[in-house]
């Protein structure tokens, strides 16, 4: 499978690929005499063209730097992310298969879809962290999250709706999170599955809907526009990139967060020294101005953790998704 | 007017033009490979523009896309391989050309309307583009219900065969549209415990199956047809001149239905496509010469498919909201550059608006001269032996399946929709209609189950909301009008017949 992957990319991104990594291949490589010696392969379990695919590839690019060596992006997809996710776990533990892990991770296994979770991975590096924001339209009477969350305890239960996800998506689970931290039930607030966020915006301003809980820079444009307003983050602390919008804590004094998350895995068993060498280069990649330069200009959350935080992360995250599934009737036993 | 000169001056240095030529000739290539998408020659170029400055960036997205679309029709029309499932709809009226020796023809109509259709998707875009966004921003799923239904009626009238079979095929189109998890409730439906079939069955490789794979298959039971007459083509275009002045009105009608379907995020060029062709079909005067290499609805479609491609940029460009994947990458370019999507594009960087719109035009100017050269060399496969041509459209097709996302289970796909394809025409079963079936199952399933969730199961808001109620006019009149007309022939078939009846002594 390899061979041909790299064929047909290579075939395809032709002589404007060719330059841009010959331009990088020329420096010198790494103080590392064996690790890495040959091309890496980076799995992505999402499609080309989306959000974790381009993060994927800018840090690819930028790890190239690093380790000297070119980092292919490999999109394996299908299976609604469980096909990708599999090949990153099973791939060969010799420091040459990494991939790019995300928040999923901590839900598929839930809903019965397949028997991986979290524990699957050698943990190499968190690279991004994006918390939900509540959004209404600019037309909604609710104008702060305290007349939304009384308009929401006085309504009956199913009359307001929401969307931004699929049944069981991330974005549902955090809406079930919040409710249930305001001591309402799961499903006071109507679930309306969408394919995106970007879908669900749009069905928010055309009235269709009366909240958005996605993730800031998902509802950015509509933001931008005046068509919708963010009345708070689902965050510990206030974003950097968008410092109007109050905390839940702050604001309404639940203390309820949650987060979609990116980070880099590799398959269980990699050798100590290899993984610390990526872990390395995943910091100094997170640290390079152009990888900030880049997560600012698509309004992506920076968060960095190492191997053991980012393998904490994961954990935490597996617990409270599974708690959110369970309340909403979304897991299998 | 500063804002328009600064446009040019944008647009007109070296690195952007030369991203331009570079992109196109990139966008045609990938395009007119069978089973690469030019959704995938989009990606492939996102790490490119990493090192471009942001109008060039986005110049060569826009016209590897536009050239990818046009280069998909090629393998359409040379070797019944739609590159994407909206060349699906004109597919086998092309391929009926090639075989009466017009594919110069057929592909210089695809070449000349596709650019045709694209200026005026940019006109609109230009002068309407805030307009268009409003309207398009008051569809929600109940207007998207009706307009998937009217989507899904164009099956029975694309198809030559009987209306019964069209419908079985798209029935069995929607069956196939279930298997999932992608679907309201994001509960696994006909997975039959395999992980890869949790995330449906993908158009692309359905679409190379039934139609490539089944072409193989038939090549192998069926003896060598006589080879082409080899005769000098005369110019591609001037023929074109002739038929746009043959059929103006379709083509007028082909740009305003994929002007206004491309500006509906979700709704898109495919379907622009289909129901542009149908119409064309519906109020021709020779409907009867559909499907045996008229070039009436490849004018139609063709303007059509491009003009929407265009017009997917309003909602992109305003609100950030992609009509389809290739906008979508766009979109994420777009914020990279620093040209963050929202009507402030439009005012406080008019400059940069009007450097794309440029851009637009520039890119459907180019692709003519490129564009012939490129049916030039693609019209030779013609005129190698079949024994040769047959295993590389195979191998095209595995390697294109197995592209889309790394994975061996899209390639087994294609195999099975190729032996269903190759089974459903010799039984007399349009497989286009499948495809459609397969295109528009979610978008039904869905725009419905989450209008019945908003409204709390009441079915009247499918006719309340203004749009919505006309949309259901127009679609339940469509549905409706067959049985109409039966029973109005019927009635008068019969009223001679008693009058006669009664005069009976």
């Amino acid at each position: 499978m390899d061979p041909i992957s790299r064929l047909s990319r290579r075939g395809i991104l032709g002589a404007a690929a060719g330059l841009a990594t010959a331009g990088t291949l020329a420096r010198p490589g790494l103080a590392q005499p064996r690790y890495p010696s040959r091309p890496l392969q980076m799995i992505v379990p999402w499609g080309a063209g989306g959000g974790t695919d381009a993060t994927a590839r800018i840090i690819a690019a930028l790890l190239e730097k690093e380790l000297g060596q070119p980092v292919n992006v490999v999109n394996r997809t299908g299976g609604s992310g469980v096909v990708g996710h599999s090949a990153i776990a099973m791939a060969n533990p010799d420091g040459y298969s990494i991939g790019i892990i995300t928040v999923e991770i901590a839900m598929m296994h839930w809903q019965g879809l397949t028997e991986l979770t979290y524990a699957n991975y050698t943990p190499l590096g968190l690279m991004n962290r994006d918390a939900p924001g509540v959004q209404v339209s600019a037309s909604s009477p609710y104008k702060d999250i305290k007349a939304l969350a009384e308009g929401i305890k006085n309504s009956p239960p199913g009359k307001l709706k929401a969307s931004g996800t699929g049944q069981g998506g991330i974005w549902h689970l955090a809406l079930v999170g919040w409710l249930q931290a305001m001591g309402l039930k799961p499903d006071h607030v109507r679930w309306v599955p969408s394919n995106g966020a970007a879908p669900g915006m749009q069905d928010l301003v055309a009235g269709g809907i009366d909240i958005v809980p996605c993730s800031i820079p998902e509802a950015r444009a509509m933001l931008d526009a005046g068509r919708a307003r963010s009345l708070a983050i689902m965050a510990p602390q206030r974003d950097p990139q968008f410092p109007d919008i109050p905390t839940l804590k702050e604001s309404l004094g639940v203390d309820y967060q949650t987060a979609v998350w990116r980070g880099i895995g590799a398959p269980l068993k990699l050798p100590a020294e290899q993984a610390a060498t990526l872990t390395a280069a995943l910091q100094r990649v997170y640290k390079s101005n152009e990888y900030s330069e880049f997560m600012k200009s698509r309004g992506f959350g920076m968060d960095w953790a190492d191997g053991a935080g980012f393998g904490k992360v994961m954990a935490e995250t597996d617990a409270s998704m599974g708690e959110a599934m369970r309340a909403a009737g979304l897991a299998k036993a | 007017m500063t804002d328009l000169l600064e446009g040019f001056r944008l647009v007109l240095q070296g690195d952007v033009l030369i991203a331009i030529l570079a992109s196109a000739v990139y966008g045609l290539v990938v395009g007119s490979l069978p089973g690469l998408s030019a959704t995938m020659a989009t990606a492939l170029l996102v790490p490119v523009t990493f090192y471009l400055s942001p109008i060039a960036a986005v110049a060569t997205i826009i016209t590897a896309s536009a050239m990818a679309i046009f280069s998909g029709d090629i393998p359409g029309c040379l070797l019944r391989i739609p590159g994407t499932p909206a060349s699906a709809a004109y597919t086998d009226e092309a391929y009926a050309m090639t075989r009466k020796g017009q594919a110069e023809m057929a592909l210089g109509t695809g070449l000349w309307f596709s650019a045709v259709g694209g200026i005026a998707g940019t006109l609109a875009l230009l002068v309407m583009a805030p307009a268009l966004a409003e309207v398009a921003l008051n569809f929600s799923s109940f207007e998207y219900f009706w307009l998937a239904v009217l989507g899904l009626m164009c099956a029975t009238l694309v198809a030559r065969s009987s209306p019964v079979k069209a419908i079985a095929s798209m029935l069995l189109g929607l069956l196939f549209s279930c298997i999932g998890m992608e679907n309201p409730a994001g509960t696994p439906r006909f997975t039959f415990g395999m992980t890869d079939l949790l995330g449906g069955i993908e158009p692309l490789p359905a679409l190379v199956g039934v139609f490539a794979v089944s072409q193989v298959m038939r090549a192998l039971a069926e003896a060598e047809p006589p080879p082409l007459p080899r005769r000098r083509f005369g110019s591609i275009m001037a023929g074109q001149w002739a038929l746009t002045k043959k059929y103006p009105k379709p083509m007028m009608r082909g740009n305003i239905v994929g002007i206004i379907i491309g500006v509906l995020p979700g709704a898109g060029a495919d379907m622009a496509a289909w129901v542009s062709y149908a119409m064309s079909k519906r109020f021709s005067k020779e409907p009867e010469k559909f499907g045996t290499g008229h070039p009436e609805g490849l004018v139609e479609s063709g303007a059509s498919n491009n003009a929407s491609l265009a017009s997917g940029w309003v909602p992109a460009l305003l609100f950030g909201i992609p009509g389809d994947t290739i906008t979508a990458i766009a979109i994420g370019v777009l914020y990279m550059k620093g040209l963050n999507p929202g009507p402030t594009l439009f005012t406080e960087r008019a400059s940069s608006m009007y450097a794309l719109y440029i851009i637009f035009i520039l890119a459907n100017l180019i692709m003519i001269p490129l564009g012939i050269v490129m049916i030039r060399i693609a019209a030779t496969v013609l005129r190698a032996p079949r024994a040769s041509i047959m295993p590389v459209i195979l191998l095209l097709c595995a390697v294109g399946a197995f592209a889309t996302g790394n994975n061996l289970f899209a390639v087994m796909l294609v195999a099975f929709f190729g032996t269903l394809g190759y089974v459903m025409e010799r039984n007399g079963y349009p497989v286009a209609a499948l495809v459609l079936g397969i295109v528009m199952g979610s978008m039904v399933e869905q725009s419905f189950v989450t209008s019945l969730i908003k409204s709390d199961n009441s079915l009247l808001p499918f006719f309340e909301r203004p749009i919505s109620a006309v949309l259901a006019v127009v679609t339940l009149g469509a549905l409706l009008w067959p049985v109409a007309a039966w029973l109005m022939r019927r009635l008068r078939a019969r009223r001679p017949a008693a009058i006669a009846a009664a005069h009976r002594p």
